[in-house]
């Protein structure tokens, strides 16, 4: 290669990034962009205009000492427990629904006794059972842990149920012929089978926990984002309302993005065989 | 993108297949499932019968499930009762109804439109996390505490799924159907009303069921967390801060569910109905 | 070998799928069977596995009778991209049996590389299945069951869902198979030229209530040849007969007049 071609290749290269970032980020930066125009021009305070709503973060959570990467105390009181319950509670509920799924699911008697049941708890809404947990565990931690973890198991226990149900009968037949011990047949066929199944469900309960995780702190709690939010709200603070949302958002966002990652890289193999079958 | 199509699963016991055992006539079938189904209600009760006997817990804290199902009983009698799941079910619907209205049509222009497809994925993937119970004290803020205010909510947090569910059934309709068409010389128009929709019907329509699944809880949750002046969860917040009589509160949490499962249980006779065609293959083997 | 005693089998009490099936399998030997579609091949055969109980008659496998699946068999299944697992190597397949045959590491290792160098896929360990096209994917599933060292090896209509050109391959391979390790072989398929090609013996049954209706022996020189072999006056007169009875009691069963030859 000649000295210009190496960088004519870089150059085309990185116009494509930009011009892919553009076309990924564009009509959201354009979407903040045109409501910072007409808040500053209507000004209405229900909507503050983006840059405050940034500069009020900042302040918010951002205004610490150095020595703890700038977080302010608002982070380590109300950001942090809230994440950690969350991820406390989904922990739960991914490891009983995975376990309690997968006992249910291999026998086909059981789970179609069991099915009618499983749906109509899964239709009780969250919020309808603030009160009980409340009543019974206090307005604690636990409460919401339990709530977060009572809540968001449906998608994956019914999911794994499913995934467990309806392995191949050709891979059930061939692990049969070859005589495959019981626990070879649970952890080399089936789980790995209902994986793709398993992991939507885990994915579900992860946005359901944290939708469970602010409800949990909409109602007799003393920190927390959700409670955050619902103060601004009280004491009429709208762009300290308006922090929380984004936050949430963001938060949500890098959680199914985190997610999305972890559970391609699991799921290599599923993507490869579907297209190949599909071609 | 195949999450909102996965929970969407019907879980229908599979039909009796190979494996030794005999297959019966069709009618011995499905009396043998409704039986099945009846026998599991019956189970699940009795289980629940016997732990909440057992006194772990005072009873003021967790009522037996007889006295539970005795208050839902005394409850689905009650007009007052009965007015409030109208309440509830009137928000709902009409809230869904403006999330269709709203979500397909838009959903069908970013689906038929590739540069609109590959913007508005980012920003849908960033709006699709945002839990609309968070968005619960701003709608105080705005639309007060009432019919409005729940409706607005419901039909933001159904849009998404209905939308997403559009721009991916219209987006990613089979390849070959596509060019079987153009080689019939179908022009655009046609191509959209003849191939691409009824293809992503079925999708569509889940999404509709996904969105009224969400829907009931966000209406629910926010009459409980807002305190509306009407509704199911209204009803539940009002009989917990009034003496906290346990019964009622899980009578009233049981009921909602059980309008949950019914109205899920309709939208999948529906499907069934609508879509036949989806499912035919399914189960032969 | 394997003795089969009037077998009979059915999926309902209205449709009997198997009536009456029986016959003999000596070790060493490749019998295939064949019949009219829908003549329930595929049940027998998971019976002969264990995989099935029938409700009349016995298999009875090295002289024990089969109750669930004997040691010492293996099965290759006609939907071969189905039956290998995606979620592991091509290796990772092949070793997966073996894992549980009280066998150490490096024991395992030569007999899957013997086993994907018999098959002719020496290079491919680290793909996956579904990387490779059909053919080599059943040469996997030929690879799995013969890394396994079974004495019998059952396959299923086994080249069914792969293009001509390759199944001449795979037949070729299963010979091949048969010739240096001794296995007994039975397949499935519907195909009568490669029944008479590859087998020594071949089980013609009817159509379901399903019967024997005839054992034919092939009688045919080894080894054989895609093209010189079949061009043989023995190969077209077996055949032939073979067709003749599946199309008589075909005809039989549906009652229209047996045509005129």
């Amino acid at each position: 290669m000649s000295p210009t071609e190496p960088s004519k290749a870089a150059t085309s290269a990185l116009l494509g990034a930009l011009r892919s970032m553009a076309v990924r980020w564009g009509l959201g930066v354009g979407l903040v962009a045109l409501w910072q125009v007409l808040a500053m021009r209507a000004g209405s305070i229900f909507f503050p205009p983006p840059t405050e709503i940034a500069k009020r973060a900042v302040e918010l959570w951002l205004s610490g000492p150095p020595s703890r990467l700038f977080l302010s105390d608002g982070v380590f009181q109300d950001i942090l427990p809230s994440l950690l319950r969350l991820l406390a509670g989904w922990s739960l509920a991914v490891a009983c629904g995975i376990a309690l799924g997968t006992a249910i699911g291999r026998s086909r008697r059981i789970s179609e006794l069991l099915d009618p049941s499983l749906q109509f708890l899964r239709a009780i809404p969250g919020p309808a059972l603030v009160p009980v947990f409340i009543l019974l565990l206090g307005t604690e931690s636990t409460m919401r842990i339990a709530l977060i973890a009572f809540g968001s198991i449906w998608p994956v226990l019914l999911n794994t149920i499913e995934g467990t149900r309806t392995v191949d009968p050709v891979q059930l037949d061939t692990a049969a012929s070859f005589r495959l011990p019981r626990g070879a047949l649970l952890w080399r066929i089936v789980l790995p089978a209902a994986m793709p199944k398993i992991f939507a469900g885990m994915r579900i309960s992860l946005a359901l926990a944290v939708i469970l995780m602010v409800v949990s702190e909409l109602v007799a709690s003393t920190n927390g984002i959700g409670y955050r939010i619902q103060n601004a709200q009280i004491m009429f603070l709208l762009t300290d309302m308006w922090c929380g949302i984004v936050l949430l958002a963001v938060i949500g966002y890098t959680l199914n993005r985190l997610f999305l990652t972890i559970e391609d890289r699991a799921l290599n193999w599923h993507r490869g065989a579907r297209g190949r079958s599909a071609a | 993108m195949s999450d909102t199509l996965e929970f969407a699963a019907p879980s229908l016991p599979s039909p009796a297949s190979g494996g030794g055992k005999g297959g019966g006539s069709a009618a011995w079938g499905r009396t043998a499932s409704a039986l099945r189904v009846a026998l599991g209600v019956v189970a699940f009760f009795l289980i629940l019968e016997l732990i909440t006997s057992l006194g772990l817990v005072p009873a003021i804290y967790l009522p037996r499930a007889s006295t539970v199902v005795e208050r839902m009983a005394e409850l689905m009698v009650d007009p007052k009762f009965l007015k409030q799941i109208l309440a509830t079910l009137e928000a709902w619907a009409v809230g869904l109804a403006l999330a269709t209205l709203i979500s397909v049509p838009i959903g069908i222009l970013i689906g038929t439109s590739e540069p609109a497809y590959k913007m508005s994925s980012p920003v849908i993937e960033f709006m699709r996390p945002i839990p609309s119970v968070a968005l619960i004290p701003l709608a105080i803020l705005l639309w007060g505490q009432g019919f409005s205010m729940k409706v607005i909510l419901v039909a933001y947090a159904a849009a998404w799924p209905i939308l997403f569910n559009t721009v991916y059934g219209v987006h990613d309709v089979d390849p070959i159907a596509v060019e079987t068409a153009r080689c019939f010389g179908l022009k655009r128009r046609s191509m959209l009303w003849r191939i691409c929709l009824p293809s992503a019907a079925p999708l569509i329509f889940t999404g509709i069921r996904i969105s009224a699944s969400i829907g009931l809880i966000v209406v629910i949750g926010s009459e409980l967390l807002a305190s509306t002046d009407s509704g199911i969860g209204s009803y539940i917040l009002f009989v917990s801060l009034n003496g906290g009589h346990m019964d009622s509160v899980l009578a009233g949490a049981a009921i909602a569910g059980i309008v949950g499962v019914l109205i899920n249980w309709l939208l999948g006779l529906i499907d069934r109905r609508l879509f036949a065609w989806r499912y035919l293959g399914a189960t032969a083997r | 070998m394997l003795s089969v005693a009037e077998l009979a089998y059915s999926y309902s009490s209205e449709k009997p799928v198997l009536a009456n099936v029986t016959f003999a399998v000596v070790a060493g030997e490749i019998v295939s069977i064949v019949g009219p579609s829908g003549c329930g091949k595929t049940t027998l055969l998971k019976i002969l596995a264990g995989l099935l109980r029938p409700i009349k008659g016995d298999v009875r496998f090295q002289g024990e009778i089969v109750r669930g699946v004997p040691a010492g068999l293996a099965m290759v299944f006609q939907e071969y991209s189905r039956s290998l697992l995606p979620w592991t190597t091509v290796t990772g397949n092949v070793e997966l049996p073996l894992r549980y045959k009280k066998l150490d590491r490096p024991a395992r290792a030569r007999l899957v590389s013997d086993s994907l160098e018999a098959v002719g896929l020496s290079g491919f360990g680290q793909y996956y299945p579904w990387q490779l096209s059909g053919g080599m994917q059943q040469r996997v599933a030929i690879a799995r069951a013969l890394a396994y060292q079974p004495k019998l090896l059952l396959m299923d209509e086994p080249f069914a869902s792969v293009d001509a050109q390759t199944r001449a391959d795979l037949e070729d391979l299963v010979a091949a198979v048969r010739d240096r390790f001794g296995i007994t072989i039975v397949f499935i398929t519907h195909d009568i030229d490669e029944a008479v090609y590859l087998s020594d013996r071949v089980v013609v049954l009817s159509t379901s209530p399903t019967t024997v209706i005839d054992v034919i022996t092939t009688e045919l020189p080894r080894p054989r040849d895609q093209i010189a072999t079949k061009a043989l006056p023995t190969f077209v007169e077996k055949r032939s007969a073979i067709a003749r009875l599946i199309r008589r009691r075909n005809a039989d069963s549906l009652q229209h007049p047996a045509p005129r030859e």
